[in-house]
């Protein structure tokens, strides 16, 4: 069993960070719809604050990661252009995809979509996260603008959805290939 | 904004400039982004200028150059609002359609209509 280094590269991209970062978002929508709102039963304790701050933290890193590794290691593979006269376009996805009209939507409008939306995932969850750690339980009176926050998050969750459902989709018909082969198991 | 008219002061205690201005930068960087994207897809020379990054091309300069008016805006907003009450429903207002506007310009079919 192998796989290559941008293979894994991908894997990593779009099922470590951007996986995660979409369930773990979710999870944020409802603890920030939960804890602070103004019907709660009861306010945020302490321990709770911490919790989604900490939680917040790693969402930022998270989609922080999924769009430099995406924008700086994976996508540089995938739009990389073929030398003159190259006719087996397998490593080369962009051009693979732009070969076919089935296929070409995938990029000029998947990929171009794709590579700017995921952006503001991050920007979201990195405003919201400083709103939280600004206003803490206060948040729970200023009911606008915890709703406000609650738009970016959703927005973002969103945003990272529509990214990686184009991510998975690219890959599946223009996976990017090449590179160091990793040697995972061995068969019998 | 701060100065249109006297907000009431927040409920919070805290005061609401600081979360205005979180809110504010973000709608801008979120429009920010899809604006530069356009410009560089449109005009050649501002294309090239934005490759920071030869292999990622203009995408890592549109992507940073967005980051950079986002955290400037917040910087600024955040150091002029931080001890304020300032009028957050038209922040929230404004900052709402920014990132709807930011969202639909990513969209490649609307992006090409400009």
């Amino acid at each position: 069993m192998e796989i290559t280094s941008r293979a894994l590269w991908s894997l990593i991209h779009g099922m470590g960070f951007g996986g995660l970062y979409l369930l773990a978002c979710s999870g944020a929508i409802v603890e920030l719809w939960r804890r602070y709102s103004p019907s709660a039963p009861a306010p945020a304790t302490a321990a709770d604050q911490t919790f989604l701050r900490v939680y917040l933290i790693a969402l930022a890193a998270l989609g922080w990661l999924a769009v430099l590794t995406g924008a700086y290691i994976v996508y540089p593979w995938y739009r990389v252009a073929p030398s003159p006269g190259v006719v087996d376009l397998s490593a080369f996805p962009q051009r693979l995809l732009l070969s076919s009209p089935s296929t070409a939507a995938w990029h000029s409008l998947g990929m171009e979509w794709k590579e700017h939306v995921a952006w503001l995932a991050p920007i979201s969850i990195t405003m919201a996260l400083a709103v939280v750690v600004r206003y803490g339980r206060n948040l729970r009176n200023l009911p606008q603008l915890r709703n406000a926050v609650l738009c970016f998050v959703v927005v973002s969750f969103l945003a990272a959805g529509i990214a990686g459902f184009f991510g998975a989709e690219i890959d599946d018909h223009a996976p990017v290939q090449g590179g160091r082969t990793l040697h995972l198991v061995s068969g019998e | 904004m701060a100065d249109s008219e006297t907000p009431a002061p927040a409920a919070s205690g805290i005061p609401n400039g600081s979360g205005a201005a979180a809110l504010l930068s973000a709608g801008i960087g979120a429009c920010a982004l899809p604006v530069f994207a356009i410009v560089a897809d449109r005009v050649p020379a501002f294309q090239k200028w934005m490759i920071f990054y030869r292999p990622t091309g203009p995408l890592s300069g549109v992507t940073t150059s967005a980051i950079v008016v986002w955290l400037a805006t917040w910087g600024i907003f955040e150091f002029r609002w931080r001890k304020r009450d300032v009028n957050l429903r038209l922040a929230i207002m404004a900052s709402l359609a920014m990132l709807a506007i930011g969202v639909l310009l990513t969209f490649p079919p609307i992006a090409d209509m400009f």
